[in-house]
């Protein structure tokens, strides 16, 4: 059962490339990208014989299903091209290569989009699975062979991340109701019509409870609630864990509260 | 070569902050390569504990009931398959259908252990150990399992598995039939009906556990906790 290929050092690409004899000086490749990703679509560009890069990889994606038989072959060869290309810049990736992940990244985000959307995710969440898929490659690209097909990998990484937040909007759905008429004529009895008068005065103590936080804590506010960022988010920016943001963030909230009781 | 689309801005923040991010990493070795690993400690780790047990009447004791090799084949398989099937569920892409993998030495395991009982109720000579002996087999295959665990945690850490639940079932399931395999170096008596069943509740004890602990070794990225 076991059909995983042996990870080496050399992806196929690179195998069928240096069995080509043909000089890999002259050929034009992608701009932006680091010197071992040109390296390895050099590789790409030699194994499918000058295959041009179609520029939209999610309607190649799309495309496979044309009608024709020739135009299906092309589909079929563009897909062949795009996955190789994306393997190539993963195993780039791999190595270190900062530039070829950028454009690898990018390059995905169409295509998630697309799996996401054909799952039946909403378009006001796709971009919610995009970012999941993202910090997922991220953290298993590992975990992916260079032997294998990249956008097959890919495909199956968004068509979970896309079901998990379909199942969690399910779930969300069920416990709570849509009601925004309702909700705007619910009376809100604890509301201080006299309250707007003091919140110019309410901000200056806050920034000035802000300004006295320490450095970590003060970070974890300002991502986590003054920038709505999400906590896999800021894990990933700023380069901290998720515990050690959610504990900075309770230290700080706690400080904070502190610091305005004594203020009064 | 990039496309660029309005459709990417939103997502350039963080595009770029997981480029700033990267470091080289090596692939993974195939899941096969990588139970293997955990196989050989774990048959090392039996190597050393066979110099402290008593080997005569381990084999005395299978030349008796033949079924026990049977079972203790059924264990080493379940060991086998089960640390495979929980290698490969901890890639990302990886199908849940592995998880079946290891069913039919788990039934090959559990008949052949039950026939070790039902040679307890036929024939009425058979010596059934008493509830304290019993424990002992309790606390060993919980012992085995804490290191054989920590290996197979610490191992499945670098994967990152999009089923977590099912990889660390699968994962305590080895775990749990690699304990159990191991204990037969020290089980100085066949299997009998209360036995058995202690010896279900230590392997179904180790299977929960590690379902509860192991399924957090990869709660990075999750919706439930990122929201």
């Amino acid at each position: 059962m076991e059909r995983r290929s042996r990870p080496g050092p050399v992806s196929p690409c690179n195998r069928r490339a240096a069995s080509s004899e043909q000089p890999l000086k002259g050929r034009d490749s992608a701009p932006g990208v680091g010197e071992m990703g040109r390296r390895n679509m050099l590789a790409v560009a030699d194994a499918t014989a000058f295959i041009p890069y179609s520029g939209a990889p999610a309607e190649s994606m799309v495309a496979s299903h044309a009608r024709t038989g020739s135009r299906r072959r092309m589909a079929t060869a563009e897909q062949t091209a795009d996955d190789m290309r994306r393997s190539a810049l993963m195993a780039a990736a791999q190595a270190g290569d900062k530039t070829a992940y950028q454009t690898l990244l990018r390059d995905c985000v169409p295509l998630i989009g697309a799996i996401a959307r054909r799952q039946g995710v909403s378009a006001d969440q796709v971009d919610d699975v995009v970012q999941e898929v993202l910090l997922t490659i991220h953290r298993a690209r590992q975990t992916y062979d260079p032997g294998r097909s990249f956008t097959a990998w890919l495909r199956v990484i968004a068509e979970r991340r896309a079901i998990d937040l379909l199942r969690q909007s399910g779930r969300r759905g069920a416990r709570e109701l849509h009601a925004p008429i309702a909700f705007e004529n619910y009376p809100d009895e604890t509301a201080d019509p006299a309250g707007g008068l003091h919140h110019a005065d309410d901000s200056g103590r806050v920034s000035r409870a802000l300004a006295s936080l320490p450095p970590r804590q003060r970070q974890a506010v300002q991502s986590l609630v003054l920038n709505e960022q999400s906590l896999a988010e800021a894990s990933a920016l700023t380069r901290r864990s998720k515990g050690s943001l959610k504990v900075n963030l309770h230290r700080a909230l706690k400080s904070l509260r502190g610091s305005m009781e004594r203020e009064g | 070569m990039s496309n660029a689309t309005p459709q990417d801005a939103p997502h350039d923040r963080l595009i770029e902050g997981l480029a700033s991010d990267l470091r080289p990493v090596q692939p993974l070795p195939s899941p096969g390569r990588r139970a293997m690993i955990w196989l050989g400690f774990v048959i090392l780790a039996a190597l050393v504990l066979s110099l402290i047990a008593d080997l005569s009447a381990f084999a005395q004791r299978f030349m008796a009931s033949p079924d026990m090799w049977l079972a203790m084949l059924g264990s080493a398989l379940t060991a086998l398959l089960a640390a495979i099937a929980a290698f490969r569920l901890s890639l990302p892409d990886s199908s849940r259908a592995w998880a079946w993998l290891p069913l039919p030495a788990v039934l090959l395991w559990i008949i052949a252990s039950g026939l070790g009982c039902l040679r307890d109720v036929v024939l009425p000579g058979t010596y059934v150990p008493p509830l304290g002996e019993t424990m002992e087999c309790l606390a060993i295959i919980v012992a085995l399992s804490v290191p054989f665990s920590l290996l197979m945690f610490a191992m499945l850490r670098e994967a990152f598995s999009l089923l977590p639940g099912l990889t660390a079932t699968i994962a305590g399931l080895a775990v749990a039939a690699a304990s159990a395999t191991v204990l037969n170096l020290f089980h100085p008596f066949d299997a009998a009906v209360v036995d058995l069943l202690v010896h279900a509740f230590a392997v179904a004890l180790v299977v929960v556990v590690s379902r509860i602990y192991g399924a957090r070794l990869w709660a990075f990225p999750n919706f439930s906790k990122a929201a």
